[in-house]
């Protein structure tokens, strides 16, 4: 995919945006990588909140080379309905990331396992995981984890004062 | 630092690889200088990373991307090597900074470059500078695209 990488501000939550939390909870846009330890914790970190928070892909392949391959392994768990547990599978445990693995993860979920493996190959969602990268490209993320709040950016590691001022 | 449409000063620099790059040698093409303090510093790891991953797209659009630091090639190869990027980066490493310092990034106190961009028109103008408030706040590949655009609508 090329054309434009001008900046523009990060969009709001969209129709095929994962999103999770109470519709009425303060919401977190978050710009993340599955092989990035510090997603992982911050995931971990959020999960307690009381808030409503959206997930795009931000693979940096020359720093995660499985990055890319891990986004389009959720996003293929999610043409199956099981998007966040996907999610919450990879974060739970970022020791286990090679194509076996992920298939196991895809069985132990219940999903169909040769549709997965299609499906995460496909360019439909190649496509959908590129277009969140671009996203924040064009909205200046420049590290995993970036978190918008209120329309400004939170990159790295959510500290004390922000998970305070979420947590309500 | 140094302003859009001054022509840039005269430098000549080696690679991790110990090519020689100089003004002259960039000529014809875009160039942004992408002025960094150290390698191996956290931020920076990600600044280049993530600019590795829109080289394509920059090179497309006729412009070619650098690292300069005051580290040496040396250094420099292991870094790049580290990164997993194919930028080149250019030692700035002796005198110590003086490519730095004609750009009017080099931070005296701290003995090393502030972070900044600087990019050159292939005709060896500056034709875009920017200088991050902080060696933390890192400036998005976003910003390269909008001066890329600002410059083909004037030219």
């Amino acid at each position: 995919m090329t054309g434009d990488l001008r900046s523009a501000p990060i969009p709001g939550p969209g129709a095929d945006d994962h999103v999770r939390g109470r519709p009425d909870a303060p919401l977190v846009i978050e710009y993340g990588d599955y092989e990035c330890p510090y997603c992982a914790r911050t995931d971990a970190l959020l999960a307690p909140l009381p808030i409503r928070r959206v997930f795009r892909h931000f693979p940096v392949v020359s720093k995660h080379p499985r990055a890319r391959v891990l986004a389009c392994a959720a996003e293929a768990a999610g043409m199956q309905g099981a998007y966040w547990e996907y999610h919450d599978s990879l974060y739970g445990d970022q020791g286990r990331l090679d194509d076996p693995h992920l298939w196991d993860r895809v069985a132990a979920l219940g999903l169909e396992v040769g549709r997965f493996d299609a499906d995460r190959r496909s360019e439909a969602v190649a496509d959908r995981v590129e277009r969140d990268f671009r996203s924040g490209l064009r909205g200046g993320v420049v590290t995993t984890p970036t978190l918008f709040v209120g329309g400004r950016a939170f990159p790295g590691v959510p500290g004390a004062a922000l998970l305070g001022s979420l947590a309500g | 630092m140094i302003e859009p449409g001054t022509p840039a000063p005269d430098f000549r620099l080696r690679d991790q690889d110990g090519r020689k790059v100089t003004l002259e040698s960039l000529r014809g093409r875009t160039a942004v200088l992408v002025f960094y303090p150290l390698d191996f510093s956290p931020v920076c790891t990600d600044q280049l990373n993530v600019y590795q991953e829109v080289l394509g797209e920059l090179q497309a659009r006729g412009a070619d991307l650098y690292g300069v630091s005051v580290d040496s090639a040396y250094s420099h190869k292991a870094f790049q090597e580290r990164l997993g990027v194919t930028i080149p980066l250019l030692a700035d490493f002796h005198p110590k900074g003086e490519v730095a310092r004609r750009f009017g990034v080099y931070e005296e106190d701290r003995g090393v470059s502030a972070r900044a961009l600087v990019m050159i028109g292939p005709d060896g103008v500056v034709k875009w500078s920017y200088r991050s408030s902080s060696p933390l706040e890192i400036p998005g590949a976003n910003l390269i695209f909008d001066a890329l655009d600002a410059e083909r609508a004037a030219a």
